[in-house]
């Protein structure tokens, strides 16, 4: 196991994160509501850095009754990272593109251990 | 337990605006190594002109013309004399893909124009040893209510281009621009560019309301056919049109929209006879994507058969005809793998299509696209990537570009 100090975990900012590169593996690091996730820096789509993108709340749209549209709103929960390529948006909580949750960013390991952020990188080649 | 230690590591930062293009680019760079001894061409790339607006606005021959850009720009505009459509401003899906809303990566001044670096930084990060560059705001100007202003653009930038860019590197070509709502006006510019080396084919701006098979046309069109390089109908959109401003959100006009110009004049230039009129004249359909090909195929053969005296100068079937011209691949529709196979087979892919990144546009599709397509042969894709490009365009088939490795080791890595 290759595994990573990568800091404080009071040093993330909250939302926040980190994207760093081993050996040619990148992997970001977030920190939601004080929770940290990891994920390999691949988007499935393409291959871009979905990590190293914009991290915005998912868009959702107001329904009233009977259908009735009531516009856009931003999410006050889901938090997702965007692809820099080609904007596939995964939410951080989970790694899943909210369109189509069958798409979705390979997990790594990461917990915190005596305050710091440990991540378990996976190995080159994968 | 393992017991966690403090190995060394580097931190990526975001993309940026500011984020060089190799940078951005560089998971691509890491795929070009699996394919050093492919030739590649990129058939379909683009310059942001208004970036460099101010040339091409001081090379307007019209001097009134000129002086209404001047005028515009001294006033702040960036996009003084276009014709921007609404939505314009979306394409960067608001903030998200930042590649398209602009570059603003530092450049060496003492290493050239500003655009061929960034162009040479595209192509060495995707690995490709010829990129043909088309110009971005200015396909809207079918659409504008003055012709002159059309004529008076096309005749700046196509000399911004060919004086300007492409002599700064062999690996940059371009397409010339035609003005095409003015005839005689794409006349004059065929006549004086068709012997230009890096001109090495011909561009209509595909969003315009102007029939493709109008008699005002056909010398045109003789006078390409003449010169043996092709001519590219370079699709757009406009949210503008009547019926596409019944649609509300930009994905909905933009996956419509750029199909609709091709589905309209692909069918003007079959029903009309023009592939019979002009036998030699090669044809190259850019950004519409590849869905639309079998889809229109199958209309017009379904109803040429029962409706064939409308298309007297038609020799085989409609579907014939579209299966002799040329396809750039972006944006390459993939989400159903049978149905992609199909449109393959359908237009004889491995002979017709060309490859095509869009860079920096914000769906672009890197060459890896096409080399993950799992049903293709290894000649088909070398065809696709570079070698159909080849030929059609006459390019020496060499390598132009460094090694991937190479192009990782100069990148600034810090995104």
């Amino acid at each position: 196991m290759r595994e990573f100090n990568i800091g404080p975990a009071f040093a993330f900012a909250d939302p926040g994160r980190k994207v760093i590169e081993a050996d040619g593996v990148e992997v970001g690091v977030f920190k939601v509501d004080g929770e940290f996730y990891a994920y390999q820096n691949i988007c499935p789509h393409n291959g871009g850095p979905a990590c190293q993108g914009k991290m915005i709340y998912k868009v959702e749209e107001l329904i009233a009754e009977h259908g009735v549209s009531k516009g856009l709103v931003f999410s006050k929960t889901q938090l997702n990272v965007t692809c820099p390529w080609h904007g596939y948006e995964f939410d951080i909580r989970s790694g899943r593109h909210q369109g189509d949750g069958s798409v979705r960013l390979a997990a790594v390991k990461v917990r915190v251990e005596s305050g710091d952020v440990i991540v378990t990188m996976p190995a080159p080649g994968l | 337990m393992h017991e966690p230690v403090n190995r060394p590591f580097r931190e990526l930062q975001e993309i940026t605006l500011q984020t060089d293009t190799r940078d951005i680019l560089s998971h691509e760079t890491k795929r070009a190594i699996d394919r050093e001894d492919y030739f590649l061409v990129d058939i379909d790339a683009h310059v942001s002109e208004t970036q460099f607006w101010p040339e091409i606005i001081g090379s307007i021959d019209n001097e009134v013309i000129r002086q209404w850009g001047q005028a515009g720009m001294e006033r702040g505009s960036s996009a003084a004399l276009l014709n921007l459509s609404a939505g314009t401003n979306y394409q960067d899906v608001y903030g998200r893909i930042l590649h398209q809303s602009a570059l603003r990566q530092a450049v060496d001044p003492a290493a050239g124009h500003r655009f061929t670096q960034m162009a040479r930084r595209s192509m060495d990060a995707m690995g490709l040893d010829y990129q043909v560059v088309f110009p971005t705001p200015m396909l809207l100007l079918g659409m504008h209510p003055q012709d002159e202003v059309e004529v008076a653009l096309a005749g700046a930038y196509n000399r911004w281009v060919s004086e300007r860019i492409l002599p700064e590197d062999p690996r940059l070509k371009g397409l010339l621009f035609l003005p095409f709502n003015t005839p005689e006006a794409c006349e004059e510019l065929v006549q004086k560019y068709a012997g230009d080396p890096n001109i090495i084919g011909f561009t209509i701006a595909s969003t315009r309301n102007k029939p493709v098979h109008h008699n005002a046309y056909m010398k045109l069109y003789a006078m390409i056919e003449e010169t043996g390089k092709p001519l590219a109908f370079h699709s757009g959109f406009n949210w503008d049109d009547p019926s596409f401003r019944q649609l509300n959100r930009f994905i909905s006009m933009h996956s419509i929209s750029f199909v609709h110009w091709s589905l309209i004049h692909m069918t003007n230039w079959i029903i009309n006879g023009l592939p019979e009129r002009f036998p030699k004249l090669k044809l190259i359909w850019v950004e519409s994507g590849l869905a639309w090909i079998p889809f229109l195929m199958q209309r017009l053969d379904h109803e040429y058969l029962m409706r064939s005296c409308e298309a007297p100068l038609l020799k085989k079937l409609p579907s014939d005809y579209m299966r002799d011209m040329y396809y750039a691949t972006q944006p390459m529709e993939r989400s159903n793998p049978r149905l992609l196979q199909a449109t393959f087979e359908a237009v004889n892919a491995e002979t017709q299509f060309l490859f095509a990144s869009d860079w920096p546009h914000w769906d672009f599709d890197p060459p890896s696209a096409i080399t993950d397509i799992p049903f293709l042969s290894e000649q088909a894709k070398r065809n696709i990537l570079g070698l159909n490009a080849a030929r059609l365009f006459n390019l020496e088939v060499k390598k132009m570009r460094p090694k991937a490795a190479d192009a990782l080791s100069t990148r600034p890595g810090v995104s």
